[in-house]
């Protein structure tokens, strides 16, 4: 028997999903003519899903800001900061984030998966508590699993359940560190962190909010929900990702914590993998320099955003319980799902097609990410091929428009 | 077993066939994923309900550890003498 025979099962889903090409999981831009238009099988394509909130990928300051640096300081860093030292720059990005959060601190990670798989398995160990959101991203999860501390799950966005939760914990002894998200990455929908917050004030524990799809989305300032709930003060670690507002790859954690820096010879997932080269850090530090100056960019995205939602909403389609740069559409099951993408995609839409196990209730999503870069007529377009592929293969008519439940 | 354990299973047995859609003969050797067919998002939940139910948490290590009604009945019994210790 073969070693990958543990995987039949899945592989048969995904031969499934292919039979309409091409596979929702393995598409291929041809082409990237814009942060919102690329070339998918030889067809000028909008691109709805690609977390590009704020459409810095295409921003000129920040290509030349990275060309730069790559022909200054090379194509990479071959190797570790802790065995083989940091480039200046990767301490400057640092100071960046932390000014930016108005923190003491920031480390820095070669990817936002990594900053969740490193400061989850270090911060906790043997003996202390990870009280997780049961919808949690995968990166939690695993850095859950990687790390040796009780891991227990409440159930979503609910803080009395985290209450019931940490009470039960309440003369345990060791840390308990709690994690959230700002947006949830399926259903766009927000954390309830004033609750949460208070919850955690009152039954003693460290919190840690993943900012990762609403840095430079939500608050006055860009700082995520933190900051939009007004409760930064309870937030003990702020964690995030270069990939989607900042239009690179990497990932950080910000905290105000004292002696925060023993974590960088502590923590495997930051100190056994290559870091960042400079010409990424470089079009980061430009990236956040726009985040930071022109408020703009968050103001059309917050427009951009409400308009998807309320046109898909007032379609008739089952749209999640908040509107945000993430807009989910459920669908009833599977075949359906896959039906509508496919339409979708041959008309030159591009979004994400997200299947159960996961997404939160039992249905598929179909998951646009709207960008601060997309023009309304692209916003129209979206709204006028989901009206139109609904009704072809007869979604409309029967949905009742309520949203999504977030719990099956 | 012991009568705690026994009144657990009840417990368990009972919120399991809550969830499924047919009746279906559940005993203690039952393989909760395996023998029900149930996906990952019905085992959370339902575990969420057990928690609830005895006022527990299970730990995801511990809950990994388990496949039978058997060996979650052991698992809450554990729970619920170290909740009460």
């Amino acid at each position: 028997m073969s070693i990958l025979a543990k995987f039949s099962q899945l592989q048969q889903t995904y031969d499934q999903l292919g039979a309409l090409q091409p596979n929702p999981f393995a598409v291929t831009f041809e082409q990237i003519l814009s942060s919102t238009e690329g070339v998918i099988d030889g067809r000028r394509t909008i691109l709805l899903g690609t977390n590009n909130y704020l459409g810095l990928t295409m921003d000129a300051d920040c290509i030349a800001q990275s060309v730069q640096a790559l022909q200054q300081q090379g194509t990479g860093t071959t190797g570790s900061r802790v065995a083989n030292g940091s480039y200046a720059s990767h301490r400057a990005l640092e100071q960046d984030l932390a000014k930016f959060f108005q923190r003491q601190h920031c480390m820095v990670f070669s990817t936002g998966y990594q900053a969740n798989l490193g400061m989850l398995s270090t911060l906790v160990g043997r003996g202390d508590h990870l009280i997780l959101d049961a919808d949690s991203h995968a990166s939690i999860y695993d850095g859950a699993r990687l790390g040796h501390a009780e891991v227990i799950r409440f159930r979503h966005s609910d803080p009395d359940d985290l209450y019931k939760r940490l009470r039960r914990l309440k003369d345990t002894p060791g840390s308990k560190l709690i994690v959230v998200e700002g947006i949830y990455s399926m259903l766009g929908d927000l954390a309830p962190l004033r609750e949460i917050a208070q919850v955690k004030r009152e039954m003693g524990a460290y919190l840690m909010v993943d900012e990762a799809h609403s840095m430079g989305v939500l608050g006055e300032h860009g700082r995520g929900l933190a900051e939009a709930a007004g409760v930064e003060a309870d937030v003990d670690f702020i964690v995030g990702t270069f990939s989607k507002s900042l239009g690179s790859v990497g990932g950080f954690c910000v905290a105000d914590i004292e002696g925060f820096n023993v974590l960088r010879v502590a923590c495997r997932p930051y100190m056994f993998t290559a870091s960042l080269p400079p010409s990424i850090i470089a079009s980061t530090r430009q990236a956040l320099r726009h985040l930071e100056a022109d408020a703009t960019l968050r103001a059309r995205l917050t427009n951009n955003a409400n308009h998807l939602y309320e046109g898909l909403r007032e379609l008739g389609l089952q749209v999640g319980p908040h509107a945000s740069p993430i807009v989910s559409v459920a669908l009833e099951d599977q075949a359906l799902a896959v039906r509508f993408w496919n339409a979708l995609l041959h008309n030159g839409l591009y979004l994400n097609l997200a299947l159960p196990p996961a997404t939160p209730s039992n249905k598929p999503l179909l998951r646009a990410s709207v960008s601060a870069a997309h023009s309304r007529r692209q916003i129209d377009r979206a709204i006028q091929l989901f009206g139109e592929v609904a009704v072809q293969l007869g979604v409309l008519g029967t949905g009742s428009g309520a949203p999504i439940a977030m719990v099956a | 077993m012991t009568d705690s354990s026994e009144n657990i299973r009840v417990d368990v047995i009972a919120a399991l066939k809550k969830i499924l859609p047919r009746p279906v003969a559940i005993s203690g050797a039952t393989h909760i994923v395996q023998d029900l067919g149930l996906d990952s998002l019905a085992i959370m939940n339902f575990m969420l309900e057990i928690e609830d139910r005895f006022d527990i948490s299970i730990p995801l290590d511990r809950a990994a550890d388990i496949a039978t009604v058997d060996d979650l009945v052991l698992a809450i019994e554990a729970l619920v003498k170290q909740e009460k210790a």
